[in-house]
């Protein structure tokens, strides 16, 4: 039997018997279509974290006062809460690591923001150096970032995120020189940083910046810093810059035992693989529920195709008194229950991706559609197609062709 | 060219064992125009299986063409079908939602060496030959009446130039006018274009068509002889 004759008898098939074939369709493009989107959700949320963190600056240590403990030791501050991280140790870190790029350490807090009119939040303070801005690639939308001459100088000068401006001063407004009340202390505004996104605590949107030397003097009091943000030059060197790091502070703050340091260090590739991981396992479970979807599809073309199989008992018989072989009848319906779940997928795709673009456009969540999950599903689909139309096939070729002439 | 040498088929079912053929020998010859006739469970239609190489015999020889037959397997039993045998059926089989043309191209698709191109031109001959109004030709099978259907299956059982062509009751769902007219059909073919055929039937008036009769009975032939009322019966 040529190729072309198959095609032909393929179609008429199907389309004697049109709403069956639309419907058994259905049930592959509802399979394949949410294994699409299914998946697009769970890699766009693994793009989205990576970007999110990679957007937090490049190469990234940081270096936390505390001490991440094992369970069963004695309680100690958490992460944050210590003061045992000073100036002192971020320029030694600067000076004596030749394998850093910037560091840039911070101090932070949250306190109520008052304007002169009456406006007021409560937004998180960072007292950062001019550094900061470069590791974090922090842009500004009006006027200027804090620099070092303001930090030599502990001036009382402030850069608002976009999200505090908008509450201080409404959507807009461009407040450069105008004041803001910081525990009492006035402070000049000298620039808007652009948005960044994010939301929740990550939100670099919300919040002020302030020389570090003036929120040590005003707001803190002390010498100790929040965190110590470490560029280093290169990715590959990350993990030899934080093992002397480590030990550098060690010496420093004359500490013998690894383990009781009262200090821990972030490593921002870390983060990524840990997040990488969850979202590998969303986009799992996500793919393995829409994966259920696809099988009922499958079953379902199955069960058309025995359908077929036993109506159309007597054309087999008929089929085959006029010579045709077994591996004609088989390929015949097999073909059938192939054409079915290539139209299926094919649909399946479109409206999968059709789905994850309505998802990323009202949804608000990023998805993303690879050529991976396209192959995957095209794959799957025309498995599916083999897989549960061999059985019915092999059923139709068997037929005796006396009695399925006799068939009624 | 149809030689069958002591065929017997015996169906087993359990313990009990069914012999519908016992010792059936008879030689058909080309370009002959036999009857096989028998009352119902005489195993006549045993016999057009084995004959259509639809079945094999249990014992003896079938030789079609001088060809062993009863020992081929069934891709190659296929393939006699496809190449050498044409049937019509008492039910006709035609494909209801399929053309007339597609329903008398349908044995071409199969182990056929006949290209695309000769198909339709194949399909249009035996059409012509078998008398159906050229107007019927793309009508879909299911808006034909009896005879015009059993037209097309006979046509469809010329299309692939088969040496022989085998009828089970091709009259039996038809009313006696109209099958007049599909005996008329057979009997033309084989005057005019030299068809071997072979036609089951239970009923003697049929059977009177042919020019050779082989009556049946009980498994076994009872008697085998040319027709006496060859040309007196068709006017």
């Amino acid at each position: 039997m040529l190729f072309s004759d198959l095609l032909q008898e393929t179609y008429f098939a199907l389309s004697a018997n049109k709403s069956r074939s639309v419907l058994t369709t259905l049930g592959i493009v509802i399979g394949i279509g949410s294994v699409i989107a299914m998946i697009s959700i769970g890699q766009g949320a693994a793009s989205d974290i990576v970007a999110n963190i990679e957007s937090l600056g490049s190469n990234l240590l940081v270096v936390m006062p505390g001490s991440r403990q094992g369970a069963g030791q004695m309680v100690r501050g958490g992460i944050g809460s210590a003061t045992t991280l000073t100036l002192g140790d971020s320029k030694a870190i600067a000076e004596q690591i030749e394998y850093t790029e910037e560091v840039a350490p911070t101090v932070s807090s949250r306190k109520q923001v008052k304007t002169t009119k009456g406006t007021n939040t409560n937004t998180s303070i960072y007292g950062v150096t001019e550094s900061y801005a470069r590791i974090k690639s922090i842009g500004v939308e009006i006027g200027s970032n804090i620099n070092d001459i303001q930090v030599t100088k502990t001036s009382k000068v402030a850069v608002l995120g976009p999200v505090t401006r908008d509450d201080l001063f409404g959507e807009g407004i461009d407040p450069v020189g105008q004041k803001i009340r910081i525990e009492n202390l006035e402070f000049t505004v000298i620039g808007i940083t652009a948005a960044k996104g994010g939301t929740g605590f990550s939100s670099s949107d919300d919040l002020i910046y302030i020389p570090i030397s003036t929120a040590q003097r005003y707001l803190t009091g002390s010498d100790s810093v929040s965190n110590i943000n470490i560029q280093v030059k290169e990715e590959k060197l990350m993990a030899v810059a934080q093992e002397q790091i480590t030990n550098l502070l060690l010496a420093r703050h004359k500490i013998a035992d690894p383990l009781s340091a009262d200090f821990s260090i972030m490593n921002q590739a870390d983060t990524i693989s840990a997040m990488t991981s969850v979202t590998n396992t969303m986009t799992l479970l996500l793919g393995a529920i829409a994966g259920i979807s696809l099988l009922v599809g499958g079953i379902g073309i199955m069960n058309m195709m025995l359908t077929t199989v036993t109506e159309r008992t007597r054309e087999i018989g008929l089929r085959k008194s006029l010579g045709a072989k077994a591996k004609d009848i088989s390929s015949q319906f097999l073909g059938e229950s192939i054409a079915l779940t290539f139209i299926g997928g094919t649909i399946g795709i479109i409206f999968g991706w059709l789905a994850s673009f309505l998802i990323t456009k009202f949804g608000g969540t990023t998805t993303s559609v690879t050529g991976f999950s396209i192959m995957l599903a095209f794959g799957v689909s025309a498995a599916i197609g083999i897989i549960f139309g061999y059985y019915p096939a092999r059923r139709a070729a068997k037929l005796n062709p006396i009695d399925a002439l006799r068939y009624e | 060219m149809i030689k069958c040498e002591n065929i017997s088929k015996t169906y087993q079912t359990g313990e009990t064992s069914l012999t519908v053929l016992k010792d059936v020998c008879f030689e058909i010859k080309k370009g002959e125009f036999v009857a096989i006739i028998g009352p119902s469970g005489s195993g006549k239609s045993t016999l057009m299986h084995i004959l259509g190489a639809l079945d094999k015999p249990s014992s003896g020889k079938y030789f079609l063409n001088n060809q062993d037959v009863s020992e081929l397997s069934d891709d190659e039993l296929a393939e006699i079908r496809s190449q050498k045998i044409g049937f019509v059926f008492q039910s006709f089989n035609l494909l209801s939602r399929a053309t007339v043309l597609r329903n008398v191209i349908m044995p071409l698709l199969y182990g056929s060496k006949v290209n695309k191109g000769e198909r339709i031109e194949r399909a249009e001959n035996s059409l012509n030959a078998v008398g159906l109004e050229k107007e019927r030709w793309h009508h879909l099978s299911n808006q034909l009446s009896g005879g015009q259907m059993q037209r097309v299956a006979i046509a469809r059982a010329l299309v692939n130039e088969p040496d022989l062509i085998l009828a089970d009751e091709p009259t039996g769902n038809l009313d006696s006018k109209t099958g007049d007219i599909v005996l008329e059909t057979f009997k033309k073919l084989n005057q005019e274009k030299g068809h071997t055929i072979i036609l089951i039937t239970h009923e003697r008036y049929v059977a009177d068509h042919a020019n050779k009769i082989i009556e049946i009975k009980d498994g076994r032939i009872i008697s085998d002889k040319n027709s006496n009322h060859d040309g007196l019966k068709i006017k």
